[in-house]
């Protein structure tokens, strides 16, 4: 029951937040630009066509009313129509989210399966040479650019050795679309080459997405196993003779993930960030590279309505991550 | 002013005993210098606004140290400019985010009440956010130009600074000097300036040094996507005239902005690598010193938030 209202109190916090966000998003689209409907218009409208544009989305009312029929919209999924495709900024969104939650969860798990290890590993063996090895590693995945790592590892790696496709998400058909995301696709289908094919081209964004991330993971690993292991229970399990690697891969690493958890609402902004350069460089059919393209073509509404997504998104993730870590940790309970 | 002297002096010797500190130091140090010295240090300073079309994407050499791009530039020259870009960016950003940050955490930290609750629920909007997709909405929105890229990034950043400026008054009204200050008759406003102000410098001196890092990379991002300050307008008549035969789409020379000079080098991959290359790794080195610096400080100045993973060296 108490889980229940602390869960409900901390879904209370987003309604504001969301509705937030949308006043940034609204302040950015209608009150800086001098004329945002000469911007939605374009260069070639005439004076009287933009009166009559202005008129037809009501933008010759005042801000408050516009407002409520904005956030009034956004809500039945009204975003505009795409000033460049002609179709519903919601459809061309929706139509591009898989290829980035499949990017970016690929990313997330490979940072979460390599970085925690190597954090630990970073922990145990203090100041040896992999340990400097790892922070030089580390202190690199937060200064590095990441779209050009993306167009480095293209680079190195099919330009160079010809070993990965060079972007794209698949070369010919896609499997039967059953979820959209192609790997599942094509497990279901037990359309094995496919699946491979799909791996190829998910190696390198995957890897260039992941390696920020992943650097933070092994810093705060590393961190976390570092402060458990001096804890008074893990010197208590010592002095009892329990075996090392029971204490560090049972008792220490439980105790020091707990916080690590925290991070991944965190891990995800970096990779949510990451993502749209790095479609971006990779051709990647997400949400990502539809925003690039759009700033390209100067497509106002399909800019708009990408920011009102990745920040909903990104506080839905948190939303998420905060109720898990307050089932996970008994101590946020309590309190 | 003897007493502020020997404390950046105890600072600065402290930071050079740190061997990442000081990397980050020497590091920033070289850019500073690049930027200042750019027309001194490039060995073809004309090349920002000239084109040599026989010179086009030539290798690395005597000549040309780092290889040339497609208008025949030398890279190493251009990289020495677009470092004062650079410095523009990060500085005029992360002084505009303080100028702005500072005050809103103070005030809402001072005082309690609805309007600092609103003051933080609007800077953790922002913080809810990716920065990188916000400052694309508002760069956007603006128009690609250097002050828009500062004013996105500034925008964006500023809530960085409330926070951890409000965490830290929240904590210091608990102190007992504040409380004797405030029972002595001090003013809030000598209070918080005079008082609360110095004792909370570190945690924003170290907050403004990642902050640095962290915008320059969001420029640089934004650079990349053609949000970036965009080619000036040419007035070199004679050398358009040139050029014009030999490179229709290459005129006007744009800014050497770093992740532009990235996204224009990419049609000539892989054979010009070098164009790709160098301003990878000078972003890279400028970020990196940014951060090593934020860490050296932090261990310095701030006991309290000494990172675990420092506790060896």
């Amino acid at each position: 029951m108490r889980l229940l209202a602390l869960a409900l109190h901390r879904l209370l916090w987003f309604v504001p937040t969301l509705l937030g966000l949308l006043v940034v998003t609204f302040v950015i689209s209608r009150v800086i630009p001098a004329d945002p409907v000469a911007l939605v218009a374009g260069e070639t409208a005439t004076p009287a066509q933009v009166e009559a544009l202005r008129h037809q989305l009501g933008y010759d009312r005042p801000l408050p009313v516009q407002f409520v029929d904005y956030v009034a919209r956004l809500a039945r999924g009204d975003m505009g129509v795409s000033l460049f495709t002609r179709r519903p900024i919601v459809d061309d969104l929706a139509h591009r989210l898989p290829a980035t939650i499949e990017l970016t969860v690929v990313a997330m798990l490979v940072s979460v399966l390599v970085g925690i290890p190597l954090g630990v590993v970073s922990a145990l063996w203090r100041n040896s040479l992999l340990d400097h090895a790892l922070r030089v590693l580390t202190v690199s995945g937060l200064a590095i650019a990441g779209f050009w790592l993306g167009i480095m590892l293209q680079l190195l790696f099919s330009m160079r050795l010809g070993w990965t496709p060079l972007n794209g998400r698949l070369p010919g058909y896609p499997p039967r679309d059953l979820t959209g995301f192609y790997l599942i696709d094509a497990a279901l289908t037990w359309d094995w080459g496919t699946f491979g094919a799909a791996l190829q081209h998910l190696a390198l964004p995957a890897a260039t997405l992941a390696f920020p991330a992943l650097a933070t993971l092994v810093r705060f690993t590393r961190a976390g196993v570092l402060d458990v292991m001096e804890s008074n229970f893990a010197l208590y399990e010592r002095a009892m003779g329990l075996p090392r690697p029971l204490i560090v891969w049972k008792y220490v690493l439980r105790s020091a993930l707990t916080s690590t958890v925290t991070q991944i609402g965190l891990l995800f902004g970096i990779l949510l960030a990451g993502a749209v350069v790095t479609e971006a460089v990779f051709d990647w059919p997400g949400i990502g590279t539809y925003a690039v393209n759009s700033i390209l073509r100067s497509d106002y509404n399909a800019v708009m309505g990408f920011t009102v997504w990745a920040g909903a998104i990104f506080i839905v993730v948190n939303l998420l991550v905060d109720v898990a870590h307050t089932l996970v940790d008994p101590r946020e309970r309590a309190s | 002013m003897i007493q502020n002297v020997s404390a950046a002096w105890f600072v600065v010797t402290r930071l050079a005993r740190d061997r990442s500190a000081l990397i980050g130091l020497v590091l920033i140090a070289l850019l500073v210098l690049a930027a200042v010295l750019a027309p001194v240090l490039a060995t073809h300073p004309d090349d920002v606004f000239e084109l040599h079309p026989s010179e086009r994407l030539k290798e690395p050499s005597g000549a040309h140290w780092l290889g040339t791009d497609r208008m025949g530039a030398d890279v190493y020259s251009r990289l020495l400019f677009g470092a004062r870009i650079t410095i523009l960016i990060g500085v005029i950003a992360v002084g505009a985010s303080l100028a702005l940050g500072v005050p809103i955490g103070l005030v809402a930290g001072y005082h309690h009440g609805w309007a600092s609750d609103l003051l933080m629920r609007v800077s953790d909007i922002f913080l809810a956010v990716p920065q990188v997709v916000l400052a694309i909405a508002i760069a956007q929105t603006l128009g690609p130009s250097l002050p828009n890229v500062i004013l996105a990034l500034s925008v964006t950043y500023w809530p960085w600074f409330a926070r951890v400026v409000y965490a830290e008054t929240r904590a210091l009204q608990k102190e007992v000097f504040v409380e004797s200050t405030t029972a002595l008759g001090a003013s809030p406003w000598r209070l918080t300036v005079l008082h609360v102000l110095p004792n909370i410098a570190s945690p924003i001196i170290v907050r403004a040094s990642i902050g640095m890092g962290f915008t320059i990379l969001t420029a640089a991002a934004l650079g990349f996507l053609g949000l970036g300050p965009p080619p000036p307008t040419p007035e070199w008549g004679r050398t358009i005239a040139e050029a014009r035969e030999f490179l229709p789409d290459a005129w006007p020379p744009p800014t050497p902005e770093w992740g532009r000079t990235i996204a224009e080098s990419r049609e000539f991959l892989p054979d010009a690598w070098w164009y790709a290359a160098a301003p990878g790794v000078a972003i890279f080195l400028t970020v990196m010193g940014f951060n090593l610096l934020g860490d050296g400080l932090r261990d310095v100045l701030d006991p309290r938030l000494r990172r675990s993973a420092a506790r060896d060296g």
